[in-house]
């Protein structure tokens, strides 16, 4: 592989010699990154500004030359509420809802997604049989598309799925388990942490594995618990992947959609619909599509994550700073 | 010698040149003969573009230089992706559509082209106003290649097991509901009927039990009988009459279709529509025995909801002319009658309902098209103004929404039909702007 790159820039070198001695050292670097700069500016940049030209104007036209400006009505519509500690009072109710449930899910799914993924690396660190087999049966559903992983759980768990018929098998009544609000909600943590846990338990088993041998054998020559090596060398030496997992998860929480649209539809009702299904629903699913709202939608939602992803920056950066006075 | 060779290469180069004018003039003529390519977007859900495709030979046939290309798209291309490409000045020339008045504003008026107006409006009256953008407007778009009819599919087979008898062609839908829980409980089933989850399917029963719709001004509106239906249909959820998996298993406005629920023998009554047939009669086969029942009656009327898919001529059409014509062709009734008759769908044309149209498919197929066919005299009014209503789905859509709200229990049914009315209004209102 390095030979053949060796002699594709071997192939080039004589164009970048002439390029450099007609454009300058530095010139040359953006003839490098101008394409991706192009793709960046048209495929990302752009659409980003015309989500901006959206969100402040309405009706269903799609031309946006041919929409008319309503400034922040988008907004608006989306914040009226007559009691804001009361979603039923609100002019969107679906809206809050959404961002209600998405709440719910992000902070109960990420306890558990970080718990279970903590607890399977620490598992799948130790010297078990078949360690290597365990490591790609956790990893092996992350290769799955999200839509193959909901409709795989849709048929085990719908009304005659499979869950179903082994409970009436065994004498037991079936359940509603994505019928009932309840159960659906649990169902859906369940199928979106057993979907992306691999990804997860991988970051920190690598952490772990950097996580040097003698400090164990200091702390075992020390006597220390199973529990006291775990709280104060495991978790501490493990913080910054335990950041990254953290953030990381918190984003994909969020912006979870696929498998839940696939699994529930958003439903019973509003009870699994996640901020982006809104998005989609109001922009796309219904036969009035209103691009302005779900652009505004998509802008409040972006905020968030902008939030989440500074505040990364910032834990990342203390635990840098932690690290170098150490 | 040198002057010779000169004229050699002159006369050479004039040979070229001729040579070249004689090749445009032919490319030209080619593009010419093109121009009169008429491109069809044509979604089928049996084999209607197939069937389309066989007739508009026969048009070649007797107009040469006239090209009818059918292009096959899927369904959904037709729903997400034509949209896009009328808003931005493309698209074919004719298309195949469902969202029928929604599209209006596109559609080209073929009026100047078609041989006799009178022969349209006298057979294709109903079903034109679907296609115009205002009351006043006069054009002709296009025709209803299939008319769909909602109604009821019933397991014969369990009524028979249960020895329970059938009601008569003017039961109500409280008679169904009965009659379909008794068949339930002595067949050990959990439910006992299903509704396709969808606004369109809800409207004819709504109309049955009162439901006007519309406000002397014209406007939609939520009224007493559609809230009465309501009120009856979260009922019949919440005590187990109806499938729940169907409304209460989605969120959203998303369609669902209870199909599954009754091929698999799991309910007793299920409805949906007329182009469930071919469906019905290769899935279930000789599973058990199912037939069409007339749409069952409210106080106010018995009536389901007509429906179904139009070839319209577009107004980005560079051959408004031949596609004219080619829609006047089809509109013909011998052969509208044959495509009919291939396709099994149930005609928009007003001669050929009153004469019946010749069936030569399966004998339960025949007997269901004969049940929706005698049933398209009993639809409301009311419902062929909805359907031509240019924002019905501003009511359809958050109907299935709301609804289901109240169905799982997150809203009350007055609650939910105080959101429906918001919801339909500033979709009506973001529609219009």
């Amino acid at each position: 592989m390095g030979f053949i790159a060796s002699c594709f820039f071997n192939l080039f070198e004589p164009f970048f010699r002439i390029g450099q001695r007609w454009l300058g050292l530095s010139r040359i670097a953006w003839l490098f990154v101008g394409p991706n700069l192009v793709i960046f500016g048209l495929f990302t940049f752009l659409p980003i500004l015309i989500n901006f030209h959206y969100a402040m104007t309405s009706g269903v036209q799609i031309m946006p030359a041919a929409r008319p400006f309503v400034g922040a009505e988008n907004f608006s519509m989306l914040f009226e509420c007559s009691n804001h500690f009361d979603i039923s009072t609100c002019n969107q109710d679906l809206f809050w809802k959404s961002i209600a449930n998405t709440s719910k899910f992000t902070v109960l799914q990420v306890i558990l997604m970080v718990f279970f993924s903590l607890l399977t690396a620490l598992v799948l660190n130790r010297k078990i049989i078949g360690r290597s087999f365990w490591r790609g049966v956790f990893f092996y559903p992350v290769l799955l598309s999200p839509v193959v992983v909901a409709l795989l759980w849709k048929w085990i768990l719908q009304k005659h799925g499979l869950l179903n018929a082994g409970l009436m098998a065994g004498g037991y009544d079936a359940q509603e388990w994505l019928t009932d609000a309840n159960w659906s909600f649990f169902w859906v943590i369940f199928v979106s942490i057993w979907a992306h846990m691999g990804f997860y338990t991988l970051i920190l088993l690598a952490g772990l594995q950097a996580i040097p041998r003698d400090v164990y054998d200091a702390a075992e020559m020390d006597a220390a618990s199973p529990w006291r090596t775990l709280s104060r060398i495991t978790i501490p030496l493990l913080m910054p992947n335990l950041i990254v997992v953290v953030v990381l998860a918190l984003i994909r929480a969020i912006q979870i959609f696929d498998e839940v649209f696939v699994l529930t539809g958003g439903g019973p009702g509003s009870a699994t619909t996640f901020i982006v299904q809104y998005i989609y629903q109001v922009g796309f699913a219904e036969q009035i599509h209103l691009y302005g709202l779900a652009a505004a939608a998509s802008l409040v939602l972006a905020a968030g994550i902008l939030v989440l992803t500074l505040l990364q920056l910032k834990l990342s950066r203390a635990g840098e700073a932690g690290k170098k006075k150490r | 010698m040198i002057e010779s060779n000169a004229a050699v290469g002159r006369h050479h180069h004039a040979r070229h040149l001729l040579a070249s004018c004689a090749a445009l003039v032919a490319l030209t003529c080619g593009v010419a003969a093109h121009a009169a390519d008429v491109r069809v977007m044509c979604y089928q859900d049996g084999n209607e573009c197939d069937v389309t495709a066989e007739l508009a030979k026969r048009f070649e046939a007797k107009n040469p230089g006239t090209k009818i290309i059918i292009d096959k798209v899927p369904y959904k291309t037709v729903v997400e992706q034509l949209p896009v490409q009328l808003a931005s000045g493309q698209g074919p020339d004719i298309a195949r559509v469902t969202e029928i008045g929604g599209l209006s504003k596109y559609y080209l008026d073929i009026g100047p082209y078609v041989q006799d107006r009178a022969y349209w409006e006298k057979n294709f009256g109903n079903t034109l106003s679907w296609m115009r953008t205002s009351a006043g407007d006069k054009g002709i778009y296009g025709l209803m290649s299939q008319l769909t009819v909602t109604g009821p599919y019933v397991n014969k087979t369990l009524f028979e097991q249960a020895n329970v008898p059938l009601p008569g062609p003017k039961a109500t839908w409280d008679d169904w509901v009965v009659a379909t829980r008794k068949v339930a409980k002595a067949t050990q089933l959990e439910a006992s009927m299903a509704w396709d989850r969808s606004g369109h399917r809800f409207a004819g029963p709504a109309i049955s039990y009162g439901a006007k719709l519309f406000t002397a001004s014209g406007d939609l509106v939520v009224d007493d009988g559609y809230k009465a239906l309501v009120q009856k249909f979260v009922g019949w959820n919440k005590d187990g009459t109806m499938s729940k998996e169907v409304w209460a298993g989605a969120g959203g406005s998303a369609y669902r279709d209870g199909f599954e629920d009754f091929k698999n023998g799991r309910i007793v009554m299920y409805l949906s529509g007329s182009w469930q047939i071919r469906r019905m009669n290769s899935q279930i086969g000789k599973n058990f025995d199912w037939i069409v029942v007339p749409n069952p009656c409210g106080p106010a009327a018995c009536s389901g909801m007509p429906g179904g898919a139009a070839f319209v001529a577009l107004k980005g059409s560079k051959s408004p002319k031949e596609a004219g014509r080619f829609l006047d062709f089809l509109a013909q009734e011998d052969v509208y009658a044959e495509m009919m008759v291939k396709t099994e769908n149930l005609p928009a044309h007003q001669g050929l309902v009153q004469k019946g149209v010749n069936y030569t498919s399966a004998p339960e197929i025949k007997a269901a098209l004969a049940v929706f066919s005698t049933d398209i005299p009993r639809l409301s009014p009311l419902a062929y103004r909805l359907q031509g209503y240019q924002y019905n789905r501003s009511l359809m859509f958050p109907t299935v929404t709301r609804v289901t709200q109240a169905i799982v229990g997150e809203m009350s049914v007055n609650d939910a039909m105080t959101r429906l009315s918001s919801d339909m209004a500033e979709s009506v209102k973001q529609a219009k702007k």
